[in-house]
């Protein structure tokens, strides 16, 4: 057996559960013909959802619906499937594994995923019949057999576990006691208070609750009669469900000589001692962690993958989980420390009558952990912040209320309560993607993740604010913790590495073109795609200031012809109008153009300019070179660049005006017009506090006070109302200058490509802004003339250029040469 | 069968398009980094957006309008997104490019291999 079949090396996978065949999906996604595959599974079934069960067993699902690969999945992956039969031993010295019929497998690599046992407490009558654990489809089988002819049900362990059990024997119609050894429902999920508000509803909902009780013994003689406790006290029992907890399955580990503690140990690579044998899932104890969610088990996959694919590349560094409680009606979400200690601050929220309870534990500025009750809606945001390690200081006044209380557009209030919407409430406003069809998807096609569902359905695919509503949704179809983004994303699925690591390898590395960038950092597809090119195009052109060339084959067409797609395919023409001011010459050279080229629309735009849309892209040389002579340039309204500056009369005119609004505007699109920034760029001076110029919704904006300029940063009025952060008062409108100048190549130097000012604050945290922008002023000084340094080679006007012939190919259509006539 | 010569290939930007215009509408004509050439009608199976617009990376291009990204062998939709768009034979000879009028789903180089050329 020592050969290779068919010149493939032999995988074997011994335990056909979740993390074991992730693990295959996710080699046969970048490796389809490299093993030949043999797996083994100790259950008589194909692969399915264990998370699921608790569904299954209050009947609201059935084995059907969670089923996650059939045995038709198998035979065209190509991979043999011994089901039923369990592995007794491995030969690591034969390299054979060997099964309990004497079925035999060799292997070049082996990934064992044998997965966790349930805990069972060894008291007296622990055997008897009628004792079953909650782990497996054999488990529930038992459990509603016995829901059929019983009646009297106890769950030893009030655990996230034993409640789910409980729950469900409940819809069962069994009467249900929880035995809990704590007087505190799931303990390690919960404090007091929310544990409190949890058993409240659970009461209601019908369960029996003896906290504080230990089992001394089953009682009955074949089978299980009643349940007895330490403190003498007894109640009747048919059934029992012992849901203490999980251990790490490592026997087959031990038997084989692998090195184990609590589970198989493994390094960041998912390597046993062994290097030829890897583990990955609930038998695993990676840097003294076992897990028993999904999610890390998602992420060691992954890695695992790429490493028996041989790219070598990605590294396991351990996961932060969350939990979420699968009881119908009961909204229930926690992650991370949530006690925390002396040195942590509590943020808490408690409002019994809607029966919502929040609290966040911070330290140093940090989500340290979160319980959620009531309204879990901010749970993965929250559990984001918190991996990210994102500073909250500067939002703690709003943190509780969650990401939307300034609201999103696009789905009214309705957002809070996502589970009760009917099926016919529309999530994503953009495409138009109703609840139902969201959750059908997700069912029928197995979908599992936020980019998942965006390709199947649309729904979060485009602006992006329905993304909280979509993941609540995903986690209540698939279970609790599907829906997190791993720690590190990467920029795209052409390369593992995330956008920051991209921007520090262009300059530790002296990377100088696309090419070379690819190369180093080792990307799958060569021409990249198009999220990637854009982006790396921008980190070089920011990074290599007047040596990078410009590649118009990786900026969107808009960038590339400078002018803004259509529906139709024509394109819009915005002359800069420089702080909205302009003149009666101007204005009738653009009335000239637009009968000219027989404009059929010419609207105002939001940012005080005129737009001139329906525009064909051959005329579009020949408009910029009328628009040119007139004086104009281009308004990059089309670009990741600085969009407008938007202006109030100020005191020029306006009674209330205590500065020149209009001056300093036009000044500050006169320094910064032109420059290529990771997402578009406005900016609005309003001449007083009634800030007509709504100054606060920019990404920079300057308010005029009788005794200098106030400026403000990180506001946005579209898909996510933001308001912007105070930033400081200034005195001069020279000073106005550095600080814009600064905070915009702070901005073009840190954010990601496609990261808006508000997020991308929201991320870094206006404290670390604040820092380098008004407390460093050499720093400031610095930014700014690297901002004007750049600006050197970015105000050329791109309209002059082309007008003039440069890039002809881009605007004219190829003429055949002739049309000859061909009979074959 | 017609054939029409649409120019040299260096007429057209590598990771990028050309388009013809023809009386029933616009071919995008694309040249990947291979230095191969494509055509497929110029509109994108979903809304109808100029495909010879987009960014072109491997043997694909990626709409402008809504990012669906269309496989330029066979005009095919790239999953989970379905749809087709109509593909043209095209070759390359001598540095020309010579594009099929009939639009069609066969294999473009087993025709073009079949057919002699005749000056109009």
């Amino acid at each position: 057996m020592n050969t290779s079949v068919n010149n493939k090396p032999r995988l074997v996978l011994i335990g056909n559960g979740m993390a074991g065949v992730r693990t295959l999906e996710e080699l046969l996604k970048v490796a389809p013909d490299k093993y030949h595959i043999t797996v083994f599974g100790a259950e008589p079934y194909g692969n399915y959802n264990r998370i699921l069960l608790s569904p299954v067993l209050s009947s609201e699902k059935t084995l059907d619906e969670i089923m996650l690969n059939d045995e038709q999945w198998y035979v065209d992956n190509g991979i043999r499937l011994f089901k039923g039969k369990k592995v007794i031993r491995v030969d690591r010295k034969g390299r054979r594994v060997i099964a309990e019929d004497g079925t035999e497998a060799g292997y070049d690599r082996l990934i064992l995923a044998t997965g966790s046992d349930p805990f069972v407490i060894p008291v007296p009558g622990h055997e008897l019949d009628g004792v079953v654990t909650f782990r497996d489809i054999h488990d529930v089988n038992a459990m509603l057999e016995a829901s059929r002819s019983r009646k009297h049900a106890v769950v030893i362990g009030g655990g996230l576990l034993g409640l789910e059990a409980a729950n469900g024997l409940l819809a069962q119609g069994m009467e249900v006691t929880v035995v809990h050894l704590m007087d505190c429902l799931m303990e390690r999920q919960l404090d007091g208070a929310a544990a409190a508000l949890l058993q409240q509803s659970l009461a209601q909902k019908g369960l029996r609750f003896l906290m504080a009780h230990q089992t001394e013994a089953i009682l009955g003689e074949d089978r299980v009669r009643a349940v007895r406790f330490k403190d003498g006290t007894e109640i009747d029992a048919d059934l029992v469900v012992m849901a203490v907890g999980i251990r790490p399955n490592a026997a087959l580990a031990r038997e084989m000589g692998l090195y184990c503690e609590r589970g198989v140990l493994v390094n960041d690579t998912l390597q046993t001692y062994d290097p030829s044998i890897y583990a990955v899932g609930e038998c695993v104890q990676h840097r003294g962690q076992t897990y028993g969610l999904v999610a890390p088990l998602w992420e060691q996959a992954k890695v695992c993958a790429n490493h028996l694919a041989e790219y070598g590349i990605a590294r396991y560094e351990g996961s932060l989980t969350s939990t979420k409680l699968k009881v119908t009606g009961i909204d229930l979400f926690s992650a991370g420390d949530f006690t925390g200690d002396e040195s942590c601050d509590e943020l808490v929220f408690k409002d019994a009558a809607r029966g919502v309870y929040k609290k966040l534990v911070l330290k140093d500025g940090r989500i340290r952990g979160a319980v959620l009750y009531g309204d879990t809606l901010d749970g993965p945001w929250y559990f984001q912040l918190m991996r990210d390690g994102t500073p909250v200081d500067d939002m703690r006044q709003g943190l509780l209320f969650g990401q939307a209380h300034v609201g999103d557009s696009g789905h009214g209030s309705e957002a809070a309560r996502v589970a009760s919407l009917p099926d016919s409430a529309e999530i994503c406003g953009c495409n138009g993607v109703c609840k139902g069809t969201i959750l059908q998807a997700i069912g029928e096609k197995k979908l599992f993740t936020l980019e998942d569902v965006r390709a199947h359905t649309k729904a979060s695919a485009s602006c992006g604010s329905c993304t909280g509503l979509v993941e609540s949704l995903l986690a209540t179809a698939v279970g609790g913790d599907y829906s997190q983004a791993p720690a590190k994303k990467p920029l795209c699925g052409c390369t593992e590495h995330s956008h920051d690591e991209v921007r520090e390898a262009i300059t530790a590395m002296g990377l100088k073109t696309i090419p070379a960038a690819m190369q180093a950092l080792e990307w799958k597809n060569p021409d990249g795609c198009h999220v990637c090119r854009p982006a790396l195009n921008f980190y070089l052109l920011c990074a290599w200031p007047g040596e990078y060339v410009d590649d118009g084959r990786s900026r969107f067409i808009n960038e590339r012809v400078h002018a803004n797609i259509q529906k139709d395919g024509t394109y819009s023409v915005v002359p800069r109008i420089w702080g909205g001011v302009t003149t009666p010459a101007e204005l009738r050279a653009i009335a000239e153009v637009a009968e000219k080229f027989a404009v059929p629309t010419v609207k105002i735009t939001g940012g005080q300019r005129i737009d001139l849309l329906g525009v064909k892209k051959e005329d579009l040389p020949a408009m910029w070179g009328d628009l040119n002579r007139a004086g104009f340039v281009s308004g990059h309204a089309y670009g990741k660049s600085l969009r407008t500056v938007k202006t109030c009369v100020g005191s020029e005119w306006c009674r209330f005006g205590t500065q020149d609004s209009t001056a300093m505007g036009i000044r500050l699109e006169q320094m910064s017009w032109g420059s290529w920034t990771p997402h578009k760029f406005k900016m609005a001076v309003s001449g007083c506090p009634r800030n007509c110029a709504e100054a606060t919704i920019k990404d920079f904006g300057v308010v005029a006070v009788d005794s200098g300029w106030e400026l403000h940063v990180g506001g946005n009025g579209g898909v996510k109302l933001r308001g912007t952060d105070f930033l400081c008062k200034v005195e001069t409108p020279e000073e106005v200058e550095e600080y814009c100048g600064a905070y915009m190549q702070l901005y073009r130097e840190e954010a990601r490509y496609l990261e808006r000012t508000a997020p991308w604050i929201e991320r870094v945290g206006l404290s670390h802004v604040k820092q380098r922008i008004v407390d460093d002023a050499e720093g400031r000084r610095a930014l700014h003339a690297r901002f004007l340094a750049s600006q050197q080679e970015a105000q050329v006007d791109p309209w002059a250029e082309r007008a003039q012939g440069k890039e002809a190919h881009e605007f004219i259509p190829i003429q055949p040469v002739a049309l000859r006539e061909v009979h074959s | 069968m017609s054939w029409v010569e649409v120019g040299l290939l260096e007429d057209i930007p590598r990771l990028g398009s050309r388009v013809v215009r023809l009386a029933d509408g616009d071919v995008a004509v694309f040249r990947t980094r291979d230095d191969q050439v494509f055509a497929l009608r110029d509109a994108c199976p979903h809304k109808g957006g100029p495909l010879s617009q987009g960014i072109v990376h491997g043997h694909r291009v990626t709409c402008p309008l809504h990012n669906w990204v269309i496989e330029l062998e066979t005009g095919e939709a790239t999953g989970p997104d379905t749809g087709c768009t109509g593909r043209y034979a095209v070759r390359v000879e001598a540095g020309r490019v010579w594009l099929c009028l009939d639009a069609r789903r066969a294999e473009a180089r087993t025709v073009a291999q079949d057919v002699r050329v005749v000056s109009a």
